[in-house]
């Protein structure tokens, strides 16, 4: 494996305009710091009301309430971007994955063999554990990434090779969910993304599940860098067709 | 107690600002990637000292352990391009340049 060709920057001398901005950015610093040392406490804030109404949200995590419940609007436009971001790395090129495998080192093929379903239950249990603890869609979801990116490192080729259009669904899934809650929220109650009380642990739970599958798999998608092999082609992609060219 | 916790806050803060300004004048971009997975830890208790353990869990998985290799990934990309490599993307561009 060659290491010696790292690339490097130009290394140049600091003009004085750094030191100008250096000195701004000292007093800038200061500025923030005595604004939050002045900082009246206790802190004014909506902690007490979200406290009040934790009983009606469905959660017992008041961060996951407030993401999830109370500003849910915002948590769906967020899942919304990820899938943006995904068909914007998509929209670029393909994913480029070398069509032969690498010498990959057999104790780094055990050792992901052995994380990868451990990487699935801890990710799994951050989604449940959110209801009542730190936790929730978006930690589960950046976990089960981490666990792809590394199966993806990996030279897996199962993964590597994975097809179009179940990686579609996955990355629709998410925003597809929450799109149906927030319909159901006005059939059932009147209002966009309404949640009974009395239902809304379920739907909650739901909705978490199907978000974090479409953050992982988005995240992971980000990582692979661009579209599948079968993708948009006319004829349909063999496993052994590139390997005539090497 | 509060004395060790405020000399632990300070040593973090120190260090994060460290970490910052070498990953901003490292000249190799191996190094300063490195130095910015580690930034990315150090951050992640940062904001566990701030009361916020959901942003840490998610900066610690999101900021240190894909960002880190999405930058080492696209340096392999760019070394790949700098020493002129033909195999840097799959052949369907290659047939496409003849």
């Amino acid at each position: 494996m060659k290491t010696d060709s790292r690339m490097q920057v130009q290394k140049t001398k600091m003009a004085p305009l750094i030191w100008v901005v250096l000195l701004l950015s000292t007093c800038l610093t200061g500025l923030l710091i005595w604004t939050v040392l002045k900082i009246p406490r206790p802190l004014p804030s909506l902690a007490p009301e979200v406290a009040n109404r934790l009983a009606a949200s469905g959660v017992d995590n008041s961060v996951t309430a407030v993401l999830l419940n109370f500003r849910g609007y915002d948590t769906m436009l967020e899942v919304m971007v990820f899938l943006l971001g995904a068909i914007t790395i998509w929209s670029i090129g393909h994913a480029p994955f070398p069509p032969k495998i690498q010498d990959t080192s057999p104790i780094q093929t055990a050792a992901v063999r052995l994380l990868a379903p451990f990487v699935c239950i801890i990710g799994g249990y951050l989604v449940w554990q959110g209801s009542s603890h730190t936790g929730g869609a978006f930690q589960g979801g950046a976990v089960l990434s981490a666990g792809l990116v590394l199966l993806l490192i990996s030279d897996f080729l199962g993964v590597q090779r994975v097809k179009s259009l179940p990686l579609r669904l996955g990355f629709t899934l998410g925003p597809l969910v929450f799109v149906g809650m927030a319909l159901w929220g006005i059939i059932a109650g009147g209002s966009f993304l309404s949640f009974a009380p009395h239902q809304a642990g379920a739907l909650l739970l739901l909705l978490e599940a199907a978000c974090a599958v479409s953050i992982g798999l988005t995240l992971a998608a980000f990582f692979a860098g661009g579209r599948p092999l079968d993708d948009l082609r006319e004829e349909p992609y063999s496993p052994g067709q590139d390997e005539g060219e090497g | 107690m509060t004395i060790i916790i405020t000399c632990f806050d300070i040593l973090l803060a120190g260090t994060l600002l460290w970490l910052a300004w070498q990953l901003l004048r490292s000249a190799d971009i191996f190094k300063a990637i490195i130095f910015f997975i580690s930034f990315g830890l150090l951050m992640s208790i940062a904001w566990v000292r701030m009361h916020a353990p959901d942003v840490a869990l998610a900066e610690a998985a999101i900021g240190a352990g894909l960002t880190g290799p999405l930058f080492l990934a696209a340096l392999r990309r760019m070394e790949r391009r700098q020493r002129k490599e033909r195999r840097i993307s799959p052949p369907e561009e290659r047939n496409e340049n003849g």
